[in-house]
This record gives structure tokens, C-alpha cells and sequence, in this order.
């Protein structure tokens, strides 16, 4: 006898590490992308529209991911970014007043191949001890996913906002106050949040500062997006050119090119922030936010800048402001989605910036 | 902000006896608060009544008083010691109220409360306050409104529509809560309500049973940072009170969107209340159509949910509240588990938690075993695991009740013998049966839906119970397939699924048709065996220090090797009548013991509420169920992990680790051998025992049948006792009058599914000693043979009511020198033939100054953490020291045992009264007898009994008043012997009402009868007895039963009592004690005195 119903499938990493488990999602002999876990417990639809998760893989640490379903609402883009999924055990009929879709029909639907069964705990502890690696998932049989494994690449050095970012400038919202988004991977909490100050024209990656000047905007949105922020050096002189002109907000990439863009250096963390518990002080007054994280890099030193935002588990740089302009950035999430609602008020912040 | 010196001493009051509602959660909680605030330095008063605590263990506080716990001693405590702060939110709702009623009277100037301020507490327990003040943030509350009269009541639910919820203000665990379907229905519910709310206020609210219930465990600091620990998702829908529903961490079905407003609701909410520091829990309901969500109610102190909370998420709530409290900041304070991160963040967890209550009902007879908004349920288990559906059938085997899971067992039969529309009816109707029955539908398919629709259940739990079904009809088709060998065949996929599914090894042999051992077998075979995983806060982002695991079937073992000597310690599974926190104490010391001798201790229980499922308690925690495979498999863990394991304790945790004795291997069993425990077990046996060591036994028999329990009991003469062997607390335990009456006892037994009648396990019928005076006593022996007497403790009611229910004194008071020095005799000799390793119990009567035996345990008996209390003696500690082979000569030396080799007499009398939980059982009678009932105990201490006895009479919420009018009604038999009770009295200045018969003996003999009274059904110019009690006439109710047979006649005096918390005393023993208890207390002032006096300086007083 033979256990369960669905086709066998494996995980293998790229440095030979194998787990068992079955397909599911979109089938796919052989998947790949760097690998990250998320330590949620909830918000999943969130995490897989996510931009920022270009090029990337999604173990939850949660055991039971779709629960409730997908619904219509909480898509943060138009699309699945992330290249793979691995839980532990997929709900296959949702439950929830919201849900239009289990989440294995919606990942078959969007071609996003998964792999459940494994065990996540033990993948998450290698990953913690080794670092977030290359890996290869699906039906092919363990030699060619090794093979796969090995070939896949990481996310270093790659320019991966591109291939996310709008083709073409849109607008959104209205009002006299003229916000301008950059767009590395917007999500789409940020720009409800942003709609609220006034009207926003988001961006493609690639705009000239002097393209986002001449629209005379009351500030700038520096958006998240995916990958290393060392392979933008279009964005980042675009930012260098925008500092001191006009008033600047950050978030999670935005805020990594931002520093880089004020000579700061940026650098990879072993495995990222991938959640929604991270604890951060707010410097001026020690309170703490706890907050909704996803990024592989952070930033070190940067000059002129005052470090406003720390991390209380590891002590990365969370959030940086600019002595004498108007240009803050933080590393995390303040428009959780998913996540907590703790840094809501950055975004009264920069409303007050624009004036 | 650093830790506050502007305060040095903090009083810290702790919830009292177990009671249902309040458990031993704030044992956990009031230890971890006490440890705390030493560590940081403060001196710490602290103040509870219920001696089998660890908290009240002396070395927890500077000061320890076991004293009642009401405000006129509390004030007492507060004038002696002088604290400077006090902290009420660790100790419960009993030391909130007690707060709020020191407050009221003025008592707290100059000692601040700290965790939450007087006008917090206010807001969030007064349901007027609460409404407003949520309505204030814009949070919905159910439509309501509040009533002080039946009238009110009935307009308020005219004005928001029925059916109404009824909940009484200031009330612990629902008491006084229930829902009316109508007007009829409101009118009994309103008066209950009315009558439990210590304020007299009740709220009357539009009923939401149906909606989805979350609880969060909220966290805050004096800097207003505020953390969610765990989130709690009922599976039980909104109707069921949250204690008696079947729980699970974190929420399953919420989205993101949903869950995060939730969490800005309950921020909000403990914000505007004012709970400045420390732990609160917030309720809400969700409409699962409309996703509509209403706030409950909120708990501004740590609860049962917080001690869940820490249990499930490995973040411990009371220790951080504690310095919360005084001072630091949540990003101050070091997760212990990771060491590197601090607690200002929000846990997450890998892995489900499922709560599982466990009632008593079949102790209860009369009560109909349903659920609602009244707590019911006197324990629970949690379990952990992967997947929801392993939780569930680790939560349900953890429960003992003879299931090996839910359902796949011998025991389903009688659920697949209904017929489908019967079955959907008993799902409507919550019962602690539903949740098989509802796992019996899904495999019959009728549907989720249907099954949603019948329970209110969501459906993604039923769709997961529903994996179940599917696995058992998959496995079942492949073993049609032709499989001769079905164990053989079963891959390693296969095994994964069904162990992944939470299937145990029993409930696998039920369904291949193979012995458990087979399963287990072939499962080792295949490869296959359980994998512990940790609870680190952190889903595994960081390296967890905390040696906290759990089982399931992965990949990776966690548990990390070591080359020390371990033992394992087997708990005592979840709290019920008879087995509760004095096991979990014994189980807690010895792990303190043995790691102060140097071993390694590694812990298996599965009950959240206790200090024993604390991680810091033991080196390892397993949080696993109490069964032959879970234990066979820790077992097998700890041998992979290399070093030796010295030894599995077994005899400290009731009758749950002594059932598994028979499954270890022999050797490992430590103390006492399972044949010598057996040979006092086995009637037989004891008896050729007994009569080879010349101690007199009440005559008796064993009996299998009907015909052969006649037979016995008109050999040995009627009374007899009547009880099944291998029970616990007297469970099904009855005196017999005639023959009439055992058959129909008998034939009961025959329908039990718990101490069924068989030859291995026949009836044992006694012949019961009328008026005996019942003695318990502890016992020590070593390997050396020496015997140490730790305590006799005489009972006060006669023997025949169960020792557990009986209020005892230690030391005796009425027992003569020679039947002392005989019962020591017994004592040694039975532990000698016994040949007792460790503790030994003994139950004897005492009539006419002969002594019999009744049974002896070798083993932790329930008085072990009173006789530690009363005589200062580590009794555990040092019966775990001498189980791993230390003789007591070796201990004396290093001094935990008095050099004088034996145990002091104590300068001063205990006694240890039950509590019992009838308040809670409207209709059930409150007499009590061999069947034990009570749910938790009291101590009072002082320098007579009488005064210790009113102490702990008070301490049991049933103090003796100190004037009025005392009503008696005895049986004839009691009458000589009341009288001196009802003289004394009347001396004391109390009035005497009494019931026809009962007025005209005392009448003739020269005692003043102001009031007679008539019983129900009399006729004539009496006053009705229940109408007098129910008139607050009477202040104490003497009422001891007729005697042989119809023992119900008083039924409804006791009841009246209870219903109007009159003391209610039923037999005449207990009367003397309370007539010389009053006759003392009115002469002598009240004076506290705390162990540390007691105990540290005996000659001082």
C-alpha cells in the first residue's frame, strides 16, 4: 500500500539538503528560485502577490496555509511574483464569508507550482543555520532537481524590480496634493495609504528624477520591491538627484536605495526578515513597533543620516532619516498587508512633509 | 524604564481552592509571579488559602500565609507585614474582588495596587462601564442592557430581542450565566443571575450562540507598548462557555485583514479600560456571514486563557507581567527561549494547539451534561502538534477516558449504532460527547454542511475532522485489495499520513484488526517513529534554548543529547474530581529534588494549568499525552539522547502514571515495585496480608455478580460499602442498608463504562463501620528499611463520607495514646511487608478503639502537600530522593529532613477542609458520602482546632457565623450527641430553630427552640424550613441525614442552603467542630501567622 493521494514530490536545495513531500499548485516537473521562509501565521495571499518576492520561493512556517481561501480584495498586485510555495499542508476548501477560491485552485489557476508535505521546521532551521540558498521543487525525480538546485540562482546581483515594475506611469486617488510613487514592486496597501494624502502618479522604476520634478510633486514614494539593491544604479541615481528637492519617504527597497543613493552601503543578511513580528524601537521615545518585515538586504552605515529605527531581535538598521532634508525611510512594512498597523503613523508623517 | 525601588515589599494574593473556573492556572501564574519578584529583590508577602499550591511552598515568598482568604484577615496580613504595593492580577477574579473589596473598606492607604489600577478593574468588570466605555471607542457590543430586578430584566429583553444572555456583574467562570430562548426561560435565569452577582446586577443581552469565538492574549507595558501573545480560535461557537470549549491557538480562520482589526480592537480596548501593566485577555464573536464582529469582554489580569497562552506559545505571560508591573518595559525583558531577542515582540508559533476540557458529570448525578455559558468542566489537556487533526487526537487520547482518540476504537460502536437523524439532533445540543458525534457523521457523510448547520462548528474544522474518514475508508479499500498482511504492507507514506493524522497506535490495531503492540511493531519496523520537535516562540527563526518539545511524525529529531542521568517524571494528566493540583505538586517536587541532587529530570504531562507543564520546571518538558505508546516513545527519545535514564517516576501522580507502570519495562520503575503496589491493590492479597500481619480489617468480600455480592454482604451484615476496584476518588462508591438497595447499586456498576464489573476487576463489598473516626496517615520508607511517620491527620466527618470530601486535623485531637502508637505500628508494618520504596498512604477506622485498616497505597496519596504545609517537612522532595535510592539517614544529613530523625509536632493545628463544587449543580444533592466530589481544598492554621477549624471554614467559603440563628434538623441517631452542639450554641447566644422531631428531644432536655420549623410536606403551624432559609433568617444549617436508606429527606433544606449560601453542615462531627470553632472565635481575636513563623521557630510562640 501507497499513502495519499497526490504525486510525489521533492525539495532539494543547492546544497544538496532533500525534503519529501507532494506536488500541488500549478504541476511542474522542476521549479526553482532562492528560497525564503515566512514565519506568519496568517495573511499568505498577501505574501504571494507581493513583488518583492521576485525571483523568490515561500516556505511558511505555518503548518496549514489556505484556510480561508483567496478573495478579491487582498491581492497586493495583479499577480503571483513569487516562484514556488512549500507548507507543510495545504487546505484544499477554504473557509471564510470572503473566499472565492481555495488557494490550491488559485495557485493551479496562476501556474505558481507548490510542494506540500515537507517538513517546514526542519527547512527552516537549515535555512536559519545556512542561509536563504537556490532551491529546485516538483515531480522530476531527485537527480534532476539536484541538477536544478545547483543551477538555480540566488537573488544577488540581479535586477529583478524590471521585471515587476509598471510599464507605463497611472494615477490613483485624487486631491491637490501631488504624490509621485516610485514603482519597484509596489504593493497595493501602500498605495490605498498613499491615496488618502492626495493624488498619486505611480512610476515605472526607470523615471528620471527630472521627470518626477517636472510633475511638481509635494513628495516622493520610494516603494519595496524585490532582489538586491546594489544591481539598481539607475534608481538610485535617480534618488541622489531627488534628495533635498523634494520630500522623500522609503520603504523596505525604497529605503535601502535611498542610503545607497546618500553613499550608504547596503549588504545581505543570512536569511532576511520575513514576517510579521518583528520587533522595532522608535529611537526618539523607546516605543516599540512591532512590525511587518520582507527583505534579504539591509543597510549599514549612512552618511549625514541618523539611524531613527532599530531592530530589537538583531539590531539592523530599521528606519534612517536625513539630517536638514526632508527624507525619511524605514526598512519595514508601516502599511503591514499583511502585518500589523503598529508604523500607520509614518504615513501621517509624510502626509505632514507634503504640506 | 528600569525596575522601580520606590517600593520594596509587594503583597501578592492568590486565587484560593480550586473551584471550577479557577484552577490551578494561578498556581502557575502566582509561582512565576512570586519567583519573579524575588529575583528582583523585592520582599514578597504572600497570601493564599489553599495549602497544595507550590506557591505557598516557603521558599517562594519572605512570607507565606495559608490564611482565608477574606478581607477582614487580609487586613490582618496588611497591618502585620505593610506592604507597599500590591498585585491582584495574577491571583485570579478571587483577588481582584478581594481588591476591590479592601479598597472599599478602605484598607489599602499606603499600599498602591500595581497591574491594574482600582478604576481599570472597574471598567473592565462592571458590565455597564465596559459597554459604555467600549461604545465610547467605537467598538460594537451586543445589544444590551442591565437589570436589578426580574422586572427590569424582562423589559430590557422585550426591548433587544430574544433569546437573551444572561450574565451577573463581577462573577468568575459564567456562574449565574445562561442563555433564554423566552420570557419563561428568563424569569429562572434572571433570579440565579441576581442572586450570583455579588452586586446584585445582571446584564441582559441580545444572544449572539452561533457566532465565531476568538479570544487574544494581550500584553502591555507602562510605556504603551502592547503585544499579542497567541491568538484562540473556539471550535465550539459562541453559546459554550469559553472553559468548556474545545479551543485551538493560533485563530485558523481569519484573514489577515480581519485578524489585524481584531488586534486593533483589543488594543484599543485595554488601552481605554487602563490596564497599565501586564496581561488581559479580550473576547470577541464574529458573525461567519458578515464577518460582523462584536467585542465580549475583556479580563484585566492573567486568566486560564494566559496560562494557555504561555503554554501554547512557550511566552511566559505571568512572568513578564510580574515585571511588567514593577516597572520594566517589554523591550527590557529577555525571551528566555532565545535568549537574544527581547518580549516585546509577538510569538508565532509552527505548529496547533487544541484545548480539550474534561468534565465530571458522571460524579454529579442529576446534572444533564450539557454545555453552555456556565462553566462546567473541572480540568483540561492541551495537545500539540503539526496539524490540527493530530492536536485533536493527542487532546482527546490526553483526556483518560478510555478513547484512544477520536473515535477509530472499540468505544465508536455505540455512536454508529445511531440512526442519522438521531445523531444530528444530539450534535445541535453541546456535550462533552459532541465532538465524536460529530466525527461519527462526517464518516457516515452526511455532509459538512449538515453537520455545520446542526453544531455551528466551521467548516474548516469539520472539513479537517473529515480527513480522518477519508484516510480510514482509504485504508480500508487497500486492505480489501486483498492484503493478507495489512501491517506488513503499509509504506512509510502510509504510516506518515495516518500518524500525521494524529492515529494512534491503538486505534491503528483497532482498525487492521492487530494488537497495539503489533502496530507498534510494524510501525518501528517501517521506520517510522515519532520525531520531537520544540516550542521556541519563534517558528524556528532562532535557536531555541528552552528544552520545551512536543511529538510528531517529521523529519528531525530536536531533543538534544546529554550524558547525564536522567529521570522521568510521569504527571498526572489533566485536573478532575479526585486527581488534581496536590499530584501536580508531588510531580513538581520531585523534579525540584532530583535536579537538586544532580540528576536531569524530564517532565510528560498534558495539562496547561499546572507548574508542572512550566518549561523551567524540569531540564526537559515533553508536553505529550499520558499513554503507554506516547510514554513508550519518550522513553525511546531519551535513549537516542545518550547519558542513562535512571528511572521513570511513576507513584507521584495519582492513578494516570501508576496505570502505566504495567507498560514499562520493570526495572525502570522507580520506588516501591509495581507487584508490591499490586499486592495492596489486589483484595485477595491484601487481605492474606492483613491477616498474616494481625491488623484487623472491616469484614468483606470481592464480587463478580449480583448473587455474590448478596451473598457477602449478609455474611458480613448490613451497612456495607460498596465500591469498584481500581477506581479513583471513590468513584461509584456507595454504603448499602439492604438488599434492596445493592441490587440496584450492582446493577448500576454493570453500566458503567469506568469500573465496570469483571472477575479480573470484581466489586469489593464491606462491611462499613458505622460512626468510625476515619485516620489517614503519610508514610515514608527507604531501601534500609527505616520508616518515617509524616503525618496522621484525623478526619472530621466519620468514616463512610470519602476521605477527600472530609475536612481532617493534623494532629489528631480525639485519638488516644494506645490507638496512636498502634496505627504507628500498622503503619511500619504494612510498609515493611509492602516493602515500600518511597511513600505510603493509609486509610484506617477507628471504633470502639480498635483500629482497621481500610487500604493502603504506596503511593502519593492527595494529603502529601497538606502534611507538608502543616508540618514544614519537604514530604515530597524527600519520598523522590529516597525512590532514586538516598536512605533517610543519608538526607537528615544534608538536611532536608529534621536531624531528630523524625517529624516535629507541630506547635499548632491544621485542618484541611474540601471545597466543593456544587454552587455550580443546581439539583444536586450536597450530602456527602463515599463517592468523592469536591474539586479543591482549604488549610486553616491556628493554635486550637476549633479556631482552625472556623479558619478553614471561612478559607472554604462557607464561614461560621458569629451570631444569629442555627437550625437543626437531625436524624435520630444524631440527637444525643447534637444536643451538647445545640447547648453550646445557644450559650454562644445563638438562637435554635429546629424541625418538629428534632425541637421536641431538645426541648425535653432543657434547650430553648425559638422556631419550629417544618419539614417539606409537613403540615401545621411550622414555619417551612426552605422558606426560613431562603428568608435570611438562618445562619447556619445543621442537617445530618436519617440514617439507614432514605437518605433524601433533607434534600431540600441543603439545597435552600446552598441556593442562599447559608452554611449547610451534614453530620454531626462537623457540627462539634463548628460549635467549638464559634465558641473560640468569639473569644479569642483573630491572629494570622505565616509558615515561615510557623515552622522556622516553633518554640518562639
Amino acid at each position: 500500500m501507497s499513502g495519499g493521494p497526490r504525486a510525489a514530490a521533492l525539495l532539494v536545495l543547492a546544497d544538496g539538503e532533500v525534503f519529501e513531500g507532494e506536488a500541488a499548485g500549478a504541476p511542474a516537473p522542476v521549479a526553482t528560485g532562492e528560497l525564503v521562509f515566512n514565519t506568519a501565521l496568517c495573511g499568505y495571499q498577501e505574501v504571494l502577490t507581493d513583488p518583492s518576492y521576485a525571483g523568490q520561493v515561500v516556505a511558511f512556517t505555518y503548518p496549514h496555509i489556505g484556510n480561508y481561501g483567496t478573495n478579491g480584495e487582498d491581492d497586493e498586485s495583479g499577480r503571483v511574483h513569487c516562484l514556488g510555495v512549500v507548507v507543510r499542508d495545504l487546505t484544499p476548501e477554504p473557509s471564510s464569508w470572503r473566499a472565492r477560491e481555495g488557494l490550491d485552485c488559485w495557485l493551479r489557476r496562476r501556474g505558481v507550482p507548490a510542494v506540500s508535505g515537507v517538513d517546514t521546521r526542519r527547512l527552516t532551521r537549515h535555512l536559519r543555520d545556512k542561509g536563504a540558498m537556490p532551491c529546485a521543487f516538483g515531480t522530476a525525480g531527485e537527480t534532476a532537481l539536484r541538477e536544478a538546485a545547483a543551477q538555480a540562482l540566488p537573488t544577488d546581483g540581479r535586477d529583478l524590480v524590471s521585471d515587476v515594475t509598471t510599464p507605463a506611469p497611472y494615477v490613483r486617488g485624487s486631491g491637490p496634493r501631488r504624490v509621485v510613487a516610485y514603482d519597484f514592486g509596489v504593493k497595493q496597501t501602500m498605495l490605498r495609504q498613499l491615496e488618502r494624502m492626495g493624488t498619486v502618479t505611480v512610476v515605472p522604476a526607470s523615471t528620471p528624477a527630472s521627470d518626477v520634478l517636472a510633475m511638481e510633486p509635494d513628495g516622493v514614494l520610494l516603494s519595496n520591491g524585490p532582489g538586491d539593491p546594489g544591481a539598481l544604479p539607475g534608481p538610485t541615481s535617480a534618488i541622489a538627484d531627488l534628495v533635498g528637492k523634494v520630500p522623500i519617504f522609503g520603504i523596505c527597497l525604497g529605503h535601502q536605495l535611498l542610503c545607497a543613493a546618500l553613499g550608504g552601503s547596503t549588504y545581505k543578511l543570512l536569511f532576511g526578515h520575513h514576517g510579521t513580528n518583528h520587533p522595532v524601537q522608535r529611537l526618539a521615545d523607546g516605543a516599540v513597533e512591532i512590525t511587518s518585515q520582507n527583505h534579504n538586504y539591509a543597510v549599514t552605515d549612512v552618511p549625514g543620516a541618523e539611524v531613527t529605527h532599530v531592530n530589537l531581535n538583531d539590531g539592523v538598521v530599521e528606519g534612517v532619516r536625513l539630517a536638514g532634508a526632508s527624507a525619511f525611510s524605514v526598512q519595514y512594512h508601516p502599511e503591514a498587508g499583511p502585518g500589523p498597523h503598529d508604523a500607520r503613523y509614518l504615513f501621517r508623517a509624510f502626509a505632514e512633509m507634503l504640506g | 524604564m528600569p525596575r522601580r525601588d520606590d517600593i520594596s515589599s509587594v503583597l501578592v494574593i492568590g486565587s484560593g481552592p480550586i473551584v471550577i473556573g479557577q484552577a490551578c492556572e494561578f498556581d502557575y501564574s502566582g509561582s512565576q509571579a512570586c519567583r519573579v519578584l524575588r529575583d528582583e529583590g523585592y520582599r514578597v508577602v504572600l497570601a493564599n488559602s489553599n495549602p497544595a499550591t507550590i506557591m505557598t511552598d516557603p521558599e517562594l515568598a519572605d512570607r507565606t500565609y495559608v490564611e482565608p482568604l477574606d478581607p477582614e484577615v487580609l487586613e490582618a496580613i496588611i497591618a502585620k507585614e505593610r506592604p507597599d504595593a500590591l498585585l491582584p492580577t495574577l491571583g485570579g477574579q478571587t483577588a481582584l474582588n478581594l481588591t476591590m473589596a479592601l479598597l472599599d473598606r478602605g484598607a489599602l492607604d499606603g499600599v498602591e495596587v500595581i497591574g491594574a489600577r482600582p478604576e481599570a478593574i472597574r471598567t473592565a468588570e462592571d458590565r455597564e462601564l465596559f459597554r459604555r466605555a467600549m461604545t465610547e471607542i467605537g467598538l460594537e457590543v451586543p445589544a444590551s442592557g442591565f437589570a436589578h430586578s426580574l422586572d427590569e430584566a424582562l423589559s430590557i429583553a422585550a426591548e433587544v430581542g430574544y433569546p437573551v444572555m444572561v450574565r451577573p456583574s463581577f462573577i468568575l467562570g459564567g456562574k449565574g450565566t445562561g442563555i433564554a430562548p423566552g420570557r419563561e426561560e428568563l424569569v429562572g435565569l434572571a433570579a440565579d443571575g441576581l442572586d450570583a452577582s455579588p452586586v446584585g446586577e445582571i446584564l441582559v443581552e441580545r444572544s449572539v450562540a452561533g457566532w465565531k469565538e476568538y479570544e487574544l492574549e494581550v500584553m502591555r507595558d507602562r510605556a504603551d507598548n502592547c503585544v499579542v501573545v497567541c491568538s484562540i480560535e473556539n471550535l465550539d461557537p459562541m453559546g459554550v462557555h469559553t472553559g468548556d470549549s474545545i479551543t485551538v491557538a493560533p485563530a485558523q480562520t481569519l484573514t489577515d485583514v480581519e485578524y489585524q482589526a481584531m488586534r486593533d480592537d483589543a488594543f484599543a480596548c485595554i488601552r481605554r479600560v487602563g490596564v497599565e501593566t501586564g496581561g488581559s485577555n479580550v473576547q470577541f464573536a464574529v458573525d461567519p456571514a458578515t464577518g460582523r464582529r462584536l467585542i465580549i469582554e475583556m479580563n484585566p489580569r492573567v486568566s486560564r486563557s494566559s496560562a494557555l497562552a504561555s503554554k501554547a506559545t512557550g511566552f511566559p505571560v505571568a512572568k513578564i507581567a510580574a515585571r511588567l508591573a514593577v516597572g520594566y518595559t517589554l523591550d527590557e525583558v529577555r525571551n528566555d527561549v532565545t535568549r537574544a531577542t527581547p518580549a516585546s515582540f509577538e510569538p508565532t508559533i509552527d505548529y496547533v494547539v487544541v484545548k480539550i476540557p474534561r468534565w465530571a458529570f458522571e460524579k454529579l448525578p442529576g446534572t444533564e451534561g450539557r454545555l453552555g455559558t456556565r462553566m462546567q468542566s473541572v480540568g483540561e489537556v492541551m495537545a500539540i502538534g503539526r496539524t490540527f487533526c493530530e492536536s485533536l487526537q493527542k487532546a482527546v487520547r490526553s483526556l483518560e477516558q478510555g478513547r484512544a482518540g477520536l473515535n477509530a476504537d472499540p468505544a465508536e460502536v455505540d455512536l454508529d449504532a445511531l440512526g442519522d437523524a438521531e445523531l444530528l439532533e444530539r450534535i445541535a445540543v453541546a456535550t462533552p460527547e459532541r465532538i465524536f458525534e460529530v466525527e461519527c457523521a462526517l464518516r457516515r457523510g452526511l455532509g459538512v454542511e449538515v453537520v455545520a448547520g446542526a453544531s455551528g462548528i466551521d467548516p474548516w474544522f469539520l472539513r479537517q475532522i473529515a480527513r480522518l474518514a477519508e484516510a480510514r475508508r482509504e485504508l480500508a479499500e487497500e486492505r480489501d485489495l486483498g492484503e493478507h498482511d495489512a501491517l506488513g504492507a503499509l509504506d512509510r507514506r502510509w504510516w506518515h499520513r495516518l500518524k500525521r493524522l494524529g492515529f494512534s497506535d491503538a486505534q491503528l490495531g483497532y482498525l487492521l484488526s492487530s494488537s497495539e503492540a503489533e502496530v507498534r511493531g510494524a510501525r518501528l519496523s517501517a521506520g517510522v517513529r515519532a520525531t520531537y520537535k520544540t516550542v521556541d516562540t519563534c517558528g524556528a527563526e532562532f535557536e531555541a534554548f528552552t528544552p520545551y518539545h512536543y511529538s510528531t511524525y517529521e523529519d528531525e529529531d530536536e531533543i538534544r543529547p546529554s550524558g547525564r542521568d536522567r529521570v522521568v517524571i510521569l504527571g498526572s494528566g489533566p485536573n478532575r474530581i479526585g486527581q488534581g493540583i496536590e499530584f501536580d505538586y508531588c510531580c513538581v517536587h520531585a523534579s525540584l529534588a532530583l535536579r537538586a541532587a544532580g540528576y536531569e529530570t524530564v517532565m510528560v504531562n498534558c495539562n496547561p494549568e499546572t507548574v508542572s507543564t512550566d518549561y523551567d520546571t524540569s531540564d526537559r518538558l515533553y508536553f505529550e499525552p499520558l499513554t503507554a505508546e506516547d510514554v513508550a516513545n519518550v522513553l525511546d527519545a531519551e535513549s537516542r539522547a545518550g547519558g542513562r535514564v535512571a528511572g521513570v517516576v511513576v507513584s507521584l501522580g495519582g492513578q494516570t502514571p501508576l496505570k502505566l507502570a504495567h507498560s514499562l519495562p520493570a526495572d525502570l520503575v522507580l520506588g516501591t515495585s509495581p507487584a508490591s503496589i499490586d499486592r495492596a491493590e489486589d483484595r485477595r492479597r491484601w487481605n492474606a496480608l492483613c491477616e498474616e500481619l494481625g491488623i484487623p480489617q472491616p469484614p468483606g468480600g470481592a464480587a463478580a455478580s449480583v448473587e455474590e455480592a448478596l451473598v457477602v454482604a449478609r455474611r458480613v451484615g448490613y451497612p456495607v460499602l460498596v465500591r469498584p476496584s481500581y477506581v479513583l476518588g471513590g468513584r461509584a462508591m456507595e454504603i448499602v442498608f439492604d438488599d434492596v438497595e445493592l441490587r440496584r447499586v450492582m446493577a448500576g456498576l454493570r453500566l458503567e463504562r469506568e469500573g465496570g464489573v469483571t472477575s479480573e476487576r470484581p466489586v469489593l463489598v464491606d462491611r462499613f463501620l458505622e460512626d468510625a473516626v476515619e485516620v489517614d496517615v503519610d508514610a515514608i520508607r527507604d531501601h534500609t528499611g527505616e520508616v518515617l511517620v509524616c503525618g496522621v491527620m484525623e478526619h472530621v466527618e466519620q468514616a463512610g463520607v470519602h476521605s477527600g470530601d472530609s475536612a481532617c486535623a493534623l494532629p489528631p485531637q480525639t485519638l488516644s495514646a494506645d490507638v496512636l502508637a498502634t496505627l504507628d505500628g500498622h503503619t511500619r508494618a504494612l510498609a515493611d511487608a509492602l516493602a515500600v520504596e518511597g511513600l505510603l498512604n493509609v486509610q484506617y477506622a477507628v471504633k470502639d478503639g480498635v483500629v482497621h485498616v481500610l487500604e493502603a497505597n504506596p503511593r502519593a496519596s492527595r494529603t502529601v502537600p497538606f502534611v507538608a504545609k502543616a508540618t514544614g517537612v519537604p514530604v515530597a522532595m524527600i519520598a523522590a530522593r529516597v525512590m532514586v535510592g538516598a536512605s533517610l539517614e543519608a538526607l537528615r544529613g544534608e538536611g532536608l529532613l529534621h536531624a531528630s530523625g523524625t517529624v516535629p509536632s507541630p506547635g499548632h493545628v491544621s485542618v484541611k477542609e474540601a471545597v466543593l463544587p456544587f454552587d455550580r449543580f443546581p439539583g444536586v444533592d450536597t450530602l456527602l458520602g463515599p463517592e468523592m466530589r469536591s474539586t479543591g481544598e482549604v488549610m486553616g492554621v491556628d493554635a486550637t482546632f476549633g479556631l482552625a477549624f472556623a479558619k478553614s471554614q471561612a478559607a472554604a467559603g462557607t464561614g461560621l457565623p458569629a451570631s444569629g440563628t442555627v437550625f437543626l434538623s437531625l436524624a435520630d441517631r444524631d440527637k444525643p450527641a447534637g444536643l451538647a452542639v445545640a447547648r453550646g450554641l445557644a450559650d454562644l447566644g445563638f438562637s435554635i430553630a429546629a424541625t418538629l422531631g428534632t425541637a421536641g428531644y431538645l426541648r425535653d432536655r432543657g434547650v430553648t427552640v425559638e422556631t419550629l420549623v417544618a419539614k417539606v410536606g409537613e403540615e401545621g403551624m411550622a414555619a417551612d424550613a426552605v422558606s426560613l432559609i431562603a428568608s435570611g433568617e438562618v445562619q447556619m444549617v445543621v442537617n445530618t441525614p436519617r440514617g439507614r436508606g432514605s437518605r433524601d429527606d433533607g434534600i431540600h433544606i441543603r439545597a435552600a442552603a446552598l441556593a442562599h449560601h447559608v452554611p449547610c453542615i451534614t453530620t454531626l462531627s462537623a457540627a462539634k467542630a463548628a460549635a467549638a470553632g464559634m465558641a473560640e472565635a468569639a473569644v479569642h481575636p483573630l491572629v494570622v501567622r505565616s509558615l515561615q513563623e510557623l515552622h522556622d521557630a516553633p518554640d518562639s510562640r
